[in-house]
């Protein structure tokens, strides 16, 4: 095979790191912007953390979007029931919250969120079996079955919970902030970014390291061939929605906390931001998910600090410009 | 020799579209069977519906005597069922050996395997580590192919491979074709290319709208140029 000699060149792969610069770019855009380097600091570092508590609820809705074509418009039922369930937890332990030892709030906190999660994984089950499962592959009828699922889900924890907001108080050790210099960082914003670093790390990890992720990112590109090797996808993607389910959860856990409110409506807004961010990143990619989540928190908080009236508008805006520039998203991992 | 691969009045429809109507046909044990047509003739959805990726509506496909045109996909594959599509539809976003590590399935690569198929294309161990995305058409074709013979199969469904490829690379591939032959393995190949069908073939059948209108020997088509005429509209030779 002689003009496949071993002597070519070995193709360099390109790193395609445009994207990653972006909100980079934009943070530095924005120092001259804002004037006073704490208020930008503030702004950055709440950014990050809006950024990682979206991308914790958006991660699990471009895996199934990219790798079943799948249109979830109920994922918001997942993320308020995640947070209604923590409340069950937070309740009988008021007083292990209030407590001023940080391991004794996290022996709250922790099974709370497990808790939330596992709830939040089975009712993906539910969903994907009873829901999604006979519209595979009929786009309208997928928003129309996951949208009633979501009005279904909203109306019963209003009528378990009641219509009023429940009060969830932040831990009292996650309460106050980190002082440096003259920035205030708030710490619970350090630990919605640490936790949703260390889930963006493991989601890599387990896509990239293992050949259940092999499996993921080869469906997310071509479900096809992959059931042509002899592999059935429908558990894999059974499996990647509940862990999208669970993963919703836990972001509708740290982002009632954030709040310190929940409601049964609370992922309306959200749901908004997460298919924006969905669609900047481009669907199925991880990667573009994590930098798209970053974009749009940078975006509504910058954007909130400079331009109020805006405010409302600027991650549509965003999104237009996105994809003026990468019509399949920042990466684009599918031909959707 | 027993038929590995049987196909009984199957229709499929698509859509509103009634593509294959009543095919029957049958593949010998070990030996390579060409499946010739016009663009349009039904060849690519006759392969697509043995790997059930597109349903049969009615009629019977058996696979070494067992029923298969219920079955899914993956359990098609399962019994050992290879298919190299069209669209070569390697994983761009994975590696060379990643590819491969999927298409071995349960079982660890085998070495002497691998060997082989690195003997046929070499570029394959050079970009080893490469994102498939990066390979040349041809080196993605090498890859489709040595994935579905990665592991021992025992039918090949393999459409089109030549498609769209440098002369020097077929030449190749055809040898590589050749020698899984020589091993024993069960073919179907979908070819347009001439000197690929008859190097390769040793049945051949020719489909016309959704039907077979021709079977035989691949030899006696490739020495009667009235015969592909009437059949193929032109000669095979103009088909290269």
């Amino acid at each position: 095979m002689t003009d496949l000699a071993a002597t070519d060149p070995l193709p360099k792969p390109k790193r395609d790191i445009a994207p990653i610069l972006l909100p980079v770019a934009l943070a530095l855009l924005m120092i001259p912007l804002i004037g006073s380097t704490s208020s930008w600091l503030t702004l950055t570092a709440a950014s990050l953390a809006m950024g990682m508590m979206i991308f914790i609820m958006a991660s699990g809705l471009t895996l199934v979007f990219g790798l079943m074509d799948v249109l979830n418009f109920g994922h918001g039922a997942f993320i308020a029931v995640g947070a209604y369930v923590a409340t069950l937890v937070f309740a009988p332990f008021a007083a292990s919250v209030q407590a001023d030892s940080l391991w004794i709030n996290l022996a709250v906190l922790a099974p709370a969120a497990l808790l939330s999660m596992a709830v939040s994984g089975a009712l993906g089950l539910v969903v994907e079996r009873v829901l999604i499962l006979p519209v595979y592959g009929q786009h309208l009828k997928q928003i129309l079955m996951t949208t009633g699922g979501l009005i279904v889900a909203e109306q019963t924890l209003y009528a378990l919970w009641g219509p009023q907001i429940i009060p969830m108080p932040l831990p009292t050790s996650l309460r106050g902030s980190f002082i440096l210099g003259d920035v205030a960082i708030a710490k619970y914003r350090v630990l919605a970014m640490l936790i949703g670093l260390a889930v963006f790390i493991a989601i890599q990890l387990v896509l990239n390291r293992t050949k259940l992720g092999l499996l993921i990112r080869a469906g997310v590109e071509n479900r096809e061939m992959v059931e042509a090797l002899g592999y059935r996808i429908r558990r894999l993607f059974l499996g990647v929605f509940m862990t999208g389910s669970a993963l919703a959860g836990l972001g509708g856990v740290m982002w009632a906390l954030y709040r310190e409110q929940v409601h049964a409506s609370m992922s309306d807004d959200l749901t908004v931001l997460i298919f924006i961010v969905v669609i900047i990143g481009g669907l199925g990619s991880i990667g573009g998910c994590f930098i798209g989540a970053i974009l749009v928190a940078m975006v509504a908080n910058y954007g909130g600090f400079l331009v109020p009236k805006l405010a409302l508008v600027s991650n549509i805006l965003l999104m237009v410009a996105i994809l003026m520039w990468r019509p399949r998203g920042l990466y684009a991992v599918t031909s959707r | 020799m027993t038929d590995l691969l049987k196909l009984s009045g199957v229709h499929t429809h698509i859509g509103r579209y009634h593509i294959l109507q009543g095919i029957d046909l049958a593949v010998p044990e070990g030996q390579v069977t060409m499946l010739l047509g016009r663009n349009g003739a039904g060849k690519t959805t006759t392969l697509r519906t043995i790997m059930g990726l597109w349903q049969a509506s009615s009629g019977e496909i058996s696979l070494a005597g067992e029923r298969i045109e219920s079955r899914a996909t993956p359990d098609i594959a399962r019994l050992g069922v290879g298919y190299v599509p069209e669209s070569m539809a390697v994983f761009s976003d994975l590696t060379v050996k990643e590819n491969l590590v999927l298409a071995a399935r349960d079982a660890a690569m085998d070495d002497k395997q691998l060997e082989w198929i690195f003997g046929f294309f070499p570029a394959l161990r050079r970009f080893w580590l490469s994102r498939a995305g990066s390979l040349s058409g041809g080196q993605k074709q090498m890859l489709s192919i040595a994935r579905a013979i990665i592991e021992p199969r025992k039918l090949l469904l393999i459409d089109e491979p030549t498609k769209g490829l440098a002369p020097a690379i077929i030449v190749a591939l055809i040898e590589c074709l050749k020698e899984i032959k020589r091993k024993g393995a069960t073919i179907l190949l979908v070819e347009q290319n001439f000197f690929a069908a008859r190097e390769l073939g040793d049945n051949v059948l020719v489909m016309d709208n959704g039907t077979i209108v021709h079977r035989g020997e691949m030899a006696a088509l490739a020495a009667d140029v009235p015969l592909q005429e009437r059949l193929l509209g032109l000669s095979l030779e103009a088909h290269q």
